[in-house]
């Protein structure tokens, strides 16, 4: 039993042209029983950036509201938003700060900085980052989604058409993993809109 | 032994004042004359060096110093009490780096700074900072003056002095202060300025000066890069000297 797959869950994100998504599961299990399939892993850090936070759903939740704090205290000091690159360097200290007794995350983040350039990187529970041109993925998951990502990911991709391709890469990665599914969260990131979207899945 | 000393120094007279901190003020404005301009396309600040003997060794006396590549720092007042807060400020600059690996804006490490110099107006067993601090940056918003005094309030300015010579050194910085001046420009009004109070022979070991100019750009990778801070060198501020001679 390891702890990173004890709630289960799975996040991914893309590049697109202009554009970033970021998707997750719903599922949050208690090992092999489900017990909700309303857990999403996503929050959405400013207006144009995403964190997504796949693991152990308690350091979801801490997390999540930490990074909050982090991230409004920014604002009010600096009094601007934070770029997703220094959002990335701040998800990676605090998770480091922790070095010996980690948050048990692997955080996702995705969003568009001030020149509305796509941004993606993802970090591993000690705060590694791992900058990406192309697509990141994390959680349970992880693996049957590098295998969907890869064969399904092109560069360019239109919002429209990078929502298809990153729904269908975390649905069928999903659908090979026990520990997440139950429904999923996909949101598209435009410099004008985000739009998030749920989609039907099989409920296995 | 120490909590002899907890209580605060800094306690406020009748008519609502710290004195503590206006003698600190009466410090600052004993010591030698810093000047600070903000130009359209960066920031000039400079002082007098004033060694106290021809014995002294000027050339390794650093009074404007570099607290991260886009800020530096110059003042009036106590030099001891200065290589603290330099200390201080380039710790917190690269402790903001160090979270977020980009460089501190400026109003960031001013405000940094000058809670720093407000704790010690308020701490116990400690007094407060003889030094006016004049902070230049170049960041994202462009460049930006600010003044820190020992009290730990701080302005952003647009053109100023601090110390011995202050009050003429404003009346003729707002002379010649105009919003559309150029860093060139500046760097010669800031000479003149010093210029005004100085006793004695003015070379370029006798004044110290700091410039910042450029544009923020950033790098194909989308990291940001701010212009740097730099001190001109004893030849840059001879060839200064003999333009307005």
């Amino acid at each position: 039993m390891s702890i990173m797959e004890y709630n289960g869950g799975a996040v991914v994100a893309m590049v697109g042209k202009n554009c970033v998504a970021i998707a997750c599961d719903k599922r949050l299990g208690v090992q092999a029983m489900t017990i909700s399939t309303e857990f999403k892993k996503t929050f959405q850090a400013t207006p144009k950036t995403y964190i997504g936070l796949p693991g152990l759903a308690t350091d979801v939740q801490t997390l999540a509201e930490k990074f909050r704090f982090k991230v409004n205290m920014y604002r009010l000091k600096e009094e601007r938003e934070i770029e997703p690159r220094a959002l990335a360097h701040l998800v990676s200290s605090t998770l480091y700060e922790r070095r010996f007794g980690p948050w048990f995350v692997e955080p996702v983040i995705a969003g568009l900085d001030k020149e509305n350039r796509p941004f993606i990187c993802s970090t591993d529970l000690i705060g590694c980052i791992n900058f990406a041109k192309d697509f990141v993925v994390s959680g349970t998951t992880s693996n049957q989604l590098y295998g969907m990502c890869e064969s399904l990911w092109e560069p360019d991709l239109e919002p429209e058409d990078l929502f298809e391709t990153i729904s269908q890469s975390l649905m069928n990665a999903v659908d090979r993993d026990c520990l997440s599914g139950w429904g999923a969260e996909v949101t598209v990131i435009t410099p004008e809109k985000i739009i998030t979207r749920t989609l039907r899945s099989r409920q296995d | 032994m120490a909590d002899r000393y907890s209580f605060s120094l800094t306690t406020f007279s009748p008519s609502g004042k710290l004195v503590q901190i206006e003698y600190a003020l009466n410090a600052v404005n004993s010591g030698v004359t810093s000047i600070g301009i903000k130009a359209t396309n960066g920031i000039v600040i400079a002082t007098e060096k004033k060694a106290v003997s021809t014995l002294i060794d000027d050339s390794s006396l650093e009074k404007v110093a570099i607290i991260s590549s886009n800020i530096g720092m110059v003042y009036s007042g106590m030099g001891p009490d200065y290589r603290v807060l330099v200390n201080k400020a380039r710790k917190a600059a690269q402790a903001y780096k160090r979270v977020y690996m980009e460089e501190p804006p400026t109003a960031i490490l001013v405000k940094e700074i000058a809670s720093v110099m407000q704790e010690f107006t308020q701490s116990g067993g400690v007094r407060p900072f003889g030094v006016s601090l004049l902070i230049a940056g170049f960041d994202e918003k462009g460049p930006m003056l600010y003044q820190v005094d020992p009290s730990g309030s701080y302005w952003p300015w647009k053109a100023t002095a601090v110390g011995k010579n202050m009050v003429n050194a404003k009346t003729f910085l707002e002379k010649r202060y105009n919003e559309d001046i150029e860093l060139e420009d500046a760097i010669h009004t800031a000479i003149l300025t010093l210029k005004e109070g100085f006793e004695g022979q003015m070379t370029e070991n006798t004044i110290e000066i700091g410039i910042i100019t450029g544009v923020v750009s950033t790098k194909d990778d989308g990291a940001v890069v701010l212009p740097e801070f730099r001190k001109l060198s004893p030849n840059e501020v001879k060839d200064y000297l003999a333009n307005i001679a």
